[in-house]
């Protein structure tokens, strides 16, 4: 389990209770968290899922993998720090975690 | 027809298109009556792991479920499952249910579906033979995923190969029959085609092109053999029918609403009947990169009709029309297609095939209309923006892997 505050744009934000082995977009969507669409439900086929991670999570949410990096690429207003939030597995490690949705998906 | 007013909305069908809906319409603030009709058992889930993870086991139940049940009461909306809706009364603004109770609306979402083309082959209906399209089906055809079990797929589309991909993997003895020349004749090119019949021999797929099936034969009720129309005879424990799909429109037809091969609907999925719209496969839309009209099979098609449907009703701007996309997992092959390649005058290959990572860009009249890309996502994420630009392409720039894809792209875009 871990706790993972999503905040939005507009300064309110969402705080989840995660289950291990899920992603931390599933852990959105199943707890009605706004600002991750997540058209393609999770096959990192369509970057609708966009977060910035907070830099202190960085190391621990695991190596990009090139189909993702090439989803970003692409994607609006990328950061640094920006990361599919269905390529990021939720685990104990990420208690805590703190996501930034952007302000659009699309 | 304003319908910003509505305060009654019935959707009819509970998968994906259904279930955006759903979605749009709650996040679009609508605090309306909201009433979900679904026939199947189950809650609203996501169809593709059915041939992909969720077949294989790596993916559990709970996970293909868009929402929990807590979720719907949540939202305050109604769930009815295991009901068909029966008949629409126009004139009275009601949806008839299969039991007699009748629902009433403002504005009605018929998002359907499909379902499956039935094999016009005796035995079809043997004991062993299965549809793959719900999760009911699912639960019938995985105990016979086992190890040394035959199984006989008829029909290599999309559907067909990832199943034998899944069975495969799992160690069953798989064939494939298909009556075109070759796999994916539908769907694809035959670059594509020669591709992934290479990769399903290469595991050990018996793929049989130009396989007319004759019957299904069968002992005390059970599945025992496909035998073909030259007499070829192949012992199977279990035979998958992915012989294509069709949309589920007669609800829209019978109650006066214009169809063709789909339920007709205008940019914001809306029919003939202006308190009505239909979304997902049964709805025949306007493709407006292409200039013609036609029905999707597909999630993107499902979800932005959703979206569709519910802006129109609450009178919001209409959203994107995205680019069709589609996506097929095949062993450690990722598919993603954007566009439709119908109608390609060039073919261009980017990469080579033998390396596993390459794609296929379609051109009509230099410019681009579709990509088929395997393990190739710049190529895909690029090609999206570019087909929807109706950006000229040349095809010896799309060939050359010296140059990334991205700046290929950035440079189309600017000109």
């Amino acid at each position: 389990m871990a706790k993972i505050t999503y905040k939005h744009h507009d300064g309110t934000e969402d705080v989840v209770e995660a289950t291990n082995g899920e992603s931390v977009m599933e852990a959105a969507v199943k707890n009605s968290v706004a600002g991750i669409d997540a058209d393609c439900g999770g096959a990192c086929a369509c970057a609708t899922c966009h977060v910035y991670v907070d830099e202190a999570f960085m190391d621990k949410i695991g190596e990009q993998q090139e189909m993702e990096r090439s989803m970003l690429d692409f994607a609006e207003n990328v950061q640094p720090n920006s990361r599919l939030s269905c390529q990021i597995t939720v685990s104990d490690a990420l208690d805590g975690l703190v996501v930034t949705t952007p302000e659009s998906q699309h | 027809m304003d319908l910003s007013g509505a305060t009654r909305i019935v959707i009819i069908g509970g998968g994906q298109a259904g279930a955006q809906a759903l979605q749009s319409l709650r996040q679009g603030g609508y605090a309306g009556a909201l009433t979900l009709v679904g026939d199947e058992a189950a809650l609203p889930y996501q169809r593709p792991p059915l041939s992909k993870a969720y077949m294989k086991g790596e993916f559990t139940e709970e996970r293909l479920y868009f929402r929990p049940e807590s979720w719907y009461q949540d939202q305050n909306i109604d769930v009815i499952l295991s009901t068909r809706a029966t008949a629409i009364d126009r004139a009275n603004c009601k949806v008839t249910l299969a039991h007699g109770g009748q629902l009433d609306y403002d504005a009605l979402i018929i998002a359907t579906g499909s379902r499956p083309r039935t094999l016009p082959a005796k035995g079809a209906d043997l004991k062993g033979v299965h549809d793959l399209r719900d999760l009911s089906d699912v639960e019938r055809i995985r105990p016979n995923m086992i190890s040394g079990n035959r199984m006989v797929i008829v029909g290599a589309g999309y559907i067909g190969l990832e199943a034998a991909a899944v069975a495969r993997q799992m160690g069953l003895d798989v064939t494939v029959l298909e009556m075109a020349p070759r796999v994916l004749a539908r769907v694809t090119s035959p670059v594509m085609s020669e591709f992934f019949e290479h990769e399903h021999r290469a595991q050990g797929v018996h793929i049989l092109t130009g396989a007319r099936l004759d019957h299904l034969d069968g002992a005390d009720g059970q599945l025992a053999a496909a035998v073909l129309a030259d007499g070829t005879r192949i012992e199977a424990d279990i035979a998958l029918v992915g012989i294509g799909i069709l949309p589920n429109e007669e609800l829209a037809k019978d109650a006066g609403i214009a169809c063709n091969n789909g339920i007709l609907v205008d940019r914001d999925a809306r029919t003939s009947d202006p308190r009505i719209f239909a979304a997902g496969d049964c709805a025949s839309r306007p493709l407006v990169h292409y200039g013609r009209s036609g029905r999707l099979e597909s999630v993107h098609n499902a979800i932005e009709q959703g979206k569709l449907a519910a802006a129109a009703i609450l009178g919001k701007p209409r959203p994107t029309e995205d680019c069709p996309w589609f996506w097929s997992d095949q062993y450690d092959l990722k598919l993603q297609i954007a566009g439709l390649s119908q109608d390609y005058d060039e073919l261009v290959v980017r990469g080579d095939p033998a390396d596993r990572k390459f794609a296929v860009f379609y051109l009509r009249a230099g410019t681009l209309i579709a990509v088929d890309a395997i393990n190739s996502p710049a190529e895909f994420v690029a090609s999206k923006k570019l087909i929807m630009s109706g950006a000229k392409l040349a095809p010896d720039a799309l060939s050359d892997t010296s140059t990334p894809m991205k700046d290929i792209a950035a440079a189309a875009l600017a000109a």
